[in-house]
Order: C-alpha cells, then sequence, then structure tokens
C-alpha cells in the first residue's frame, strides 16, 4: 500500500504538471514525462559524474529541467501563433522524441539508480515496515502540493495563471501577461517533473526512456482526477498507484498496468469528466 | 437546391477523385522501376500499410474530430488473428482476413459503444488505455502470442491461389489495395455520410439538431477506420512473417496520429503523404546514425511550426503563393 502511495505521488506529480500546462495553453505536453526523466536523470549526473552532494546534484537538476523547460516554450510554443492544440501537441511530441535523444546520447542505454536520501534500513511504524525513501516521497510532494496550492491562491502569479485558464482573452484585456504566463506555466511543471524523478529515482532506477511510461501514467492521473484540475491530478496519481500494487497482489505484477488503466476506462464510462471534475468541463 | 443539385455534384466528385485516383495508382506502379535496389521496396511496402491505417484514422480523426490514440491495437489484434488462425489452426489465408478483419471490427465495435460517449482528452485517454491493455496482453498471454519475443512462422501471402512471393509482387497487391482504399474513403467523404462526419466535427450539437445521429455515425467511422487498420494489419503479418508486440505499443498508435497531422488533417492526400514522408524519414536519416533521432525529432518540430496544415496544404500554399507572383508578375508587365 505504502509502496503504491509513492509510486503514485510520482504520477501524482507528473499530472500536476500536465494540469498546470494544459491550464493556461490548452495543451497536453507530451513531454511532461521526459521532464521527469530528467529530473532523475541529471540528479544521478551531477552526483556521479561533478561530485556534487546529493542536496545540490539534486536543486541543480530541478533547476536545469526548468530552464529546459523555459527553452522549450519560448522556441517552439511562443513562435507558432494561431496554432490547433493538436498541432502544438505533436510539436510536444517532437520534443520528447528529441529529449529522449539528447539523453540517450549523453547517457546511453543503461539505467542508473539514485542513493536513497537517508539510508535503507526500514523503518518499522504501525506493524508495517517503510523504507525512509518512501516517507521522504510522501513528504516532498506534499510540500509541494501544499507550496503550489499558496502559490495558486495567494501571490499574484498564481492568480494571474488561474484567470489565464478561465479566460485567457479576459485575462489580456485586465492585463495579465499571458505570454509569461505560459512561461511560467512550463517552468513550474518542468521544476515539479524534475523534482519528482528526482525523489523517485532511488526506488523505481532511472533510464533515458523511463520518461514514456510515466508521462503515460501521469496523464492519466490527471484525467482520473478530471482534467484542468490540479489537486485531483495529485489524488488522481495517489489512486493510480494504489490500484497498482493492489492489481499487483491481486493478480500478478505482470497485469498491474492492466489492471490500472481497466479501472480508469470503467471510471470514466460511469463518470465521464474524472472523479473531481466539473461535468462542465468539456471542451468543445 | 438540397436534394438534386447535391447528387449531381457527388458524382462529379466522384470522377474526379477516380481521375485522381488512377494517377496515383499509375505513380504507385511506376515506382518500382525507378528504385536503385530492392530494400526500397521493403520502405514502399511498409509505407504503404502504415498510409492504409492513417487513411482510416484521417477519416477519424480528421475528419470526424474524434481521436484514437489506440490504433496500434486494432492494427495488432489484426495481425495476431491471422497469425493464429493461419500458423496455429492451419486455415485458409481467405479465412484468415475474414477473421482478423471481422474480429477487429467486433473489438472496435463493443469498445467504441462507451468510450465514444467521451469527448476531447478523455477519448484520448480511454482509447490509449485500450491500446496498452491489448499491448500488456500481447507481451503477457505468452503461449498465444509468443510474448516479447514475438509470433514466428506466420505464413507468406496465399490468396485464391496465387503466392506473393516476391517483394515486386506483394509491392503491387499492397499499392493496389491502398489505391481501393483511397477511391472509397474518397467517395465516402463526398456522400451523405462524409457530410455528416463533417458536421460532427463542427458541432455535435449542430449535427443532432440538423437530424445527424451523432452516436450511429462516430460509431461507424469508428469501426470502420478500426477496419481499415485490420485488413493493413493482415497484409503486414504475412507480408513480414513474424510478429511482434513492439510494432503495436502506444508509441506507434502515436506515429500514426503525427502522420495524420503532419499530413494534413481532413486530407486524404495528406494521410499518405504524411505516411510516406515518416515512414521514409528515418531511413534516410540513418547516414547520421547516432543522431538519427534527433534529426528526426528535429523535423517533426519545425514541420508542425510552420507548416500548420501540414506537408500538402504546405506544398498547395506553394504552389498557390507561386501561381499568384507569377501572375502578378505578368499583370505589372501588361500595365506597363
Amino acid at each position: 500500500m505504502v509502496s503504491g502511495l509513492t509510486v503514485g505521488s510520482t504520477y501524482g506529480l507528473t499530472g500536476l504538471g500536465f494540469t498546470i500546462i494544459f491550464n493556461t495553453t490548452g495543451i497536453i505536453n507530451f513531454a511532461q514525462g521526459e521532464f521527469v526523466m530528467l529530473g532523475g536523470m541529471l540528479s544521478v549526473y551531477y552526483l556521479t559524474a561533478l561530485k556534487l552532494p546529493l542536496l545540490v546534484a539534486i536543486v541543480l537538476a530541478a533547476l536545469t529541467t526548468t530552464l529546459v523547460g523555459a527553452l522549450i516554450e519560448r522556441f517552439t510554443i511562443r513562435p507558432v501563433k494561431n496554432a490547433s492544440p493538436i498541432q502544438l501537441i505533436i510539436i510536444t511530441i517532437g520534443i520528447s522524441i528529441v529529449i529522449r535523444g539528447v539523453a540517450m546520447l549523453l547517457w546511453g542505454k543503461d539505467t542508473f539508480a539514485l542513493p536513497p536520501f537517508s539510508g535503507n534500513a526500514p523503518i518499522a511504524a504501525f506493524g508495517a515496515s517503510i523504507m525512509p525513501q518512501s516517507l521522504w516521497i510522501l513528504g516532498i510532494t506534499l510540500l509541494l502540493l501544499l507550496g503550489l496550492r499558496t502559490f495558486f491562491a495567494k501571490s499574484i502569479y498564481g492568480k494571474a495563471m488561474l484567470a489565464c485558464s478561465y479566460d485567457r482573452k479576459a485575462a489580456y484585456l485586465v492585463g495579465v501577461g499571458v505570454e509569461w504566463m505560459v512561461l511560467a506555466s512550463f517552468m513550474i511543471s518542468a521544476l515539479v517533473g524534475a523534482i519528482g524523478g528526482a525523489i523517485l529515482a532511488p526506488i523505481t532506477l532511472t533510464s533515458y526512456d523511463n520518461g514514456i511510461l510515466l508521462g503515460l501514467k501521469g496523464f492519466a492521473a490527471c484525467i482520473l482526477g478530471g482534467l484542468g484540475n490540479p489537486f485531483g491530478a495529485a489524488a488522481g496519481g495517489l489512486i493510480i498507484g494504489a490500484l497498482e500494487s493492489y492489481g499487483a497482489g491481486l493478480i500478478s505484477s505482470a497485469y498491474k498496468d492492466a489492471f490500472a488503466f481497466i479501472i480508469l476506462l470503467f471510471l470514466l464510462f460511469v463518470k465521464p469528466s474524472g472523479l473531481f471534475g466539473r461535468a462542465s468541463a468539456k471542451r468543445v | 437546391m438540397a436534394g438534386r443539385p447535391q447528387k449531381g455534384s457527388d458524382v462529379a466528385g466522384n470522377r474526379k477523385n477516380l481521375a485522381q485516383v488512377l494517377a496515383f495508382a499509375t505513380a504507385l506502379f511506376l515506382a518500382p522501376f525507378f528504385l536503385p535496389n530492392e530494400y526500397y521496396l521493403t520502405v514502399l511496402i511498409i509505407a504503404c500499410i502504415n498510409a492504409i491505417i492513417v487513411a482510416g484514422l484521417n477519416l477519424l480523426l480528421g475528419y470526424a474530430g474524434q481521436i484514437s490514440l489506440g490504433h496500434a491495437a486494432f492494427f495488432g489484434l489484426s495481425s495476431y488473428a491471422t497469425a493464429l488462425a493461419t500458423a496455429k489452426f492451419g486455415l485458409p489465408m481467405e479465412l484468415g482476413l475474414i477473421i482478423a478483419v471481422g474480429l477487429t471490427s467486433l473489438v472496435a465495435f463493443l469498445i467504441g459503444i462507451p468510450t465514444l460517449k467521451l469527448s476531447g482528452h478523455y477519448l484520448a485517454m480511454a482509447t490509449l488505455g485500450f491500446g496498452v491493455i491489448v499491448y500488456i496482453f500481447f507481451n503477457e498471454t505468452v503461449e498465444l502470442t509468443g510474448g516479447p519475443s514475438g509470433y514466428v512462422g506466420v505464413p507468406r501471402l496465399k490468396l485464391f491461389g496465387l503466392v506473393f512471393s516476391s517483394d515486386r509482387a506483394y509491392y503491387f497487391l499492397v499499392a493496389g489495395v491502398l489505391a481501393l482504399i483511397m477511391l472509397v474513403s474518397l467517395n465516402l467523404i463526398n456522400s451523405r455520410f462524409g457530410r455528416a462526419l463533417r458536421a460532427i466535427h463542427t458541432s455535435e450539437k449542430a449535427a443532432q439538431v440538423s437530424g445527424v445521429d451523432i452516436g450511429k455515425y462516430k460509431l461507424l467511422i469508428f469501426v470502420l477506420s478500426a477496419a481499415y487498420a485490420a485488413v493493413a494489419g493482415f497484409l503486414y503479418a504475412h507480408y513480414l512473417t513474424f510478429i511482434a508486440p513492439t510494432s503495436f505499443s502506444f508509441s506507434f498508435s502515436v506515429a500514426l496520429i503525427t502522420m495524420v497531422v503532419l499530413g494534413g488533417m481532413a486530407n486524404m492526400w495528406g494521410a499518405v503523404a504524411g505516411a510516406f514522408f515518416l515512414t521514409a524519414l528515418p531511413q534516410v536519416l540513418q547516414v547520421f546514425e547516432t543522431y538519427e533521432v534527433l534529426i528526426f525529432g528535429g523535423i517533426l518540430i519545425v514541420c508542425m511550426m510552420f507548416l500548420p496544415d501540414g506537408i500538402v496544404g504546405g506544398a498547395t500554399r506553394l504552389l498557390r503563393f507561386l501561381a499568384s507572383s507569377l501572375k502578378r508578375k505578368q499583370g505589372g508587365a501588361d500595365a506597363r
């Protein structure tokens, strides 16, 4: 159960990244999983190749990924005026191919692991043993969620970004720099993705192509939670993670992904706008 | 206004379609004679097979506006169905074709009923989920499908006593099927059915109010596009004689969508152009070796940034621009 929630937090963070970009631009960023991959891979790189301390390596990895997110927005999304969503989505698919290609050239096809943040000795609590890394993941995810919540609810930038998601034109009219908000949304979602990747790397190894599956699960998480609702996405991620570990125990670990997706399909058929989505959230 | 003239234009349109398809078929049939070696024939065959799937997906996505991120699953279902029917149970190929297309269409029908009630990104997610589930089953049902290492020993195509053993013969067959599919699709678009699809794309509510049974039409086009993918899957399995789950993964579904959009949505010739372009591109880029993937991704980004209506749309605009600037030049000369 705890391991499910642990992995689920990363799905949730990935889903959160999807949601932030979706809210300001209306597109699904197919390179979101690559942000997560970059977070993990760059942490490993800074730690082992540059011999930096773990914390510095992770912070640096998150900042590098944020920069990548900013560059992507500036050079591939912003120049395309009046583009249809599907066109932008294909562009992000191209970006994900390029990022994967660069990662493969730089680090090869091997898998890497990050050392756990505070040892490997399991902690016994409530009759179960918990890996310390799980606590790190759950704690950092919770902190990120709280931070984002305050950012969106309290700060002027957060409110401006929310305004963009309600109505871009209206946001323009009241003086919100929508282009800056789109840039900011790419940076924030790259940051969130990278942190997710870095904290997960000690548990599930990382390699140049693990962004694909994480992206898929993240997308599933934000659909399950109702697209456009950041905290729905986080909850969706936790649910999918829990379902997976439940399915692995119930049927077999080979079918755990299938199990999560089957449940997801049934949920969609019963409640077409996600668990926490507004029924009117249909995009016409 | 509505009745007869419409019918007249349908017939004229169909004649134009026939002419276009004949020209296309001629080009396809002549192509092998200009190829430097037989290897390129393999690329052409795969390109034609991809084009068949993309044609169906374009009807669904480009015309009816319904996305499917699970078309690789239909392609795969058909491949495995015919492989099992002919190799494991020794049935004749004709029966293999019927089983493959029938089974795939049935699955599409059953999946389509609940799925097509969703829209937008939710529809994308549901079809994606379906694709992932099918992919996992291809991998895990090892006794049936051979699992991740694939299914070996699918017999080479033999239909109605004809054996398509040479690549050249196979190419002519695949090209013929593609031309036929194009003719059917073009005529379909130019019919009551096609107009209903475009109405659904523009506005589901408006279409419904005008008396279009949107549920029925969406389901029909979904099943039809799955059947196209099934025909392609049949041709694919009996050409390569070896199939593995990786050919039917999520990435292939994404590649198919990319072909539709890159070629030009709601443009049947765009679908073919996109399929040929994206199938041939990796072959051309092989000279760059390790940088192949990078350049492939880069070309995809640049194409999409500067050609919003796809390759065919971009080419048409270029031609129109050249023609108009030529005319302007002539006009200027006359004025002088």
